[in-house]
C-alpha cells in the first residue's frame, strides 16, 4: 500500500506555452500513481490549465481533422490525474487563485477545482510533507 | 546537515544563471550537505560533454549528484554516451522521492 503523503505544487504558466507545464504534470501524475495526496495552487496564467471550454481543433495547415489531430487539453489531463490520484487511494486538490481568475475570465472551470487565495497556497504548504514552487521565467 | 535538491530547467546559453546554480550546488555540498543538481528541459542542453558551459569535475569531486532527465535527454536527441563524465540519466521519479523524503526542492 502506498504511503500517505501529501506534497504542494504552486504552478504559474498558462497551458500550451512552455514545458514547465509539461513537467508539472508529469510530477503530478507520478505523485497520483503512488496515492499520495496532491494539492495543486495555481496563480497568474495557471487557472487557465482546467478551464471548462477549452476545446480540441482541427489543422487545416496540416490537413487533418479534429480526431487526426488528437490536440492535448490541460483540463483533460487534470480530471486524469484526479481520477488517477483516486484510483490509487490518494486525492488531487486543486485550487485556483480567484483573482486570477476573475481577471483572465476563467470562472468555468472542470469539476473538482475549487476558487480560493493565496492563504490556501499557505494552508497547503503548513500540512504538507513538502512544497515545490514551479515558477514563471 | 541537510538534503537539497536542485532543479536547474534553463538552457544554459540563454540564462547564465545557470553557473550560479552550478555553483550554489557545489558551495552546499562543500560545507557538508547533501546535494542533488537535477537538469531538466532545455537544463538538459548543460549535461552534454561538448557544451564546455560548466566544469562538473569540481562538482562530482564535491559529492554532487548529477542527474539529467532521461525525457529531456530523449526530446534533444542526446544520447547517454553524449553526457559530461559524472552525469547520469534519470527519471522524475527522483524528485517525487525527495519531495517525499522531505528534501529542500529548488526549482530555476
Amino acid at each position: 500500500m502506498a504511503e500517505n503523503k501529501t506534497l504542494t505544487f504552486a504552478l504559474m504558466d498558462p497551458p500550451f506555452e512552455n514545458a514547465r507545464s509539461t513537467t508539472a504534470f508529469r510530477l503530478l501524475d507520478i505523485a497520483a500513481k503512488r496515492g499520495y495526496n496532491i494539492n495543486v495552487f495555481a496563480y497568474e496564467g495557471a487557472v487557465s490549465l482546467p478551464f471548462a471550454l477549452q476545446e480540441a481543433h482541427p489543422n487545416a495547415v496540416h490537413g487533418r481533422d479534429v480526431e487526426e489531430e488528437n490536440h492535448p487539453l490541460p483540463r483533460k489531463y487534470i480530471a486524469a490525474l484526479m481520477q488517477s490520484a483516486a484510483d490509487n487511494g490518494g486525492t488531487l486538490d486543486w485550487v485556483n487563485c480567484g483573482l486570477c481568475v476573475d481577471e483572465r475570465g476563467m470562472g468555468e472551470a472542470i469539476e473538482g477545482v475549487r476558487r480560493g487565495s493565496p492563504a490556501d497556497f499557505w494552508a497547503f504548504a503548513e500540512g504538507s510533507d513538502n512544497t515545490l514552487v514551479i515558477p514563471t521565467k | 546537515m541537510s538534503n537539497y535538491l536542485l532543479i536547474e530547467s534553463r538552457d544554459p546559453f540563454e540564462c547564465s544563471d545557470v553557473e550560479g546554480v552550478c555553483w550554489l550546488a557545489g558551495e552546499l555540498a562543500q560545507t557538508g550537505h547533501k546535494v542533488t543538481l537535477f537538469f531538466l528541459q532545455n537544463g538538459a542542453l548543460t549535461a552534454r560533454a561538448g557544451a564546455e558551459t560548466t566544469d562538473f569535475e569540481p562538482l562530482t569531486a564535491s559529492g554532487v549528484e548529477v542527474l539529467v532527465d532521461d525525457f529531456a535527454l530523449r526530446e534533444r536527441g542526446i544520447g547517454n554516451a553524449q553526457l559530461a563524465d559524472g552525469i547520469k540519466p534519470a527519471s522524475l521519479e527522483v524528485i517525487v522521492d525527495h519531495l517525499a523524503d522531505g528534501s529542500k526542492v529548488i526549482w530555476h
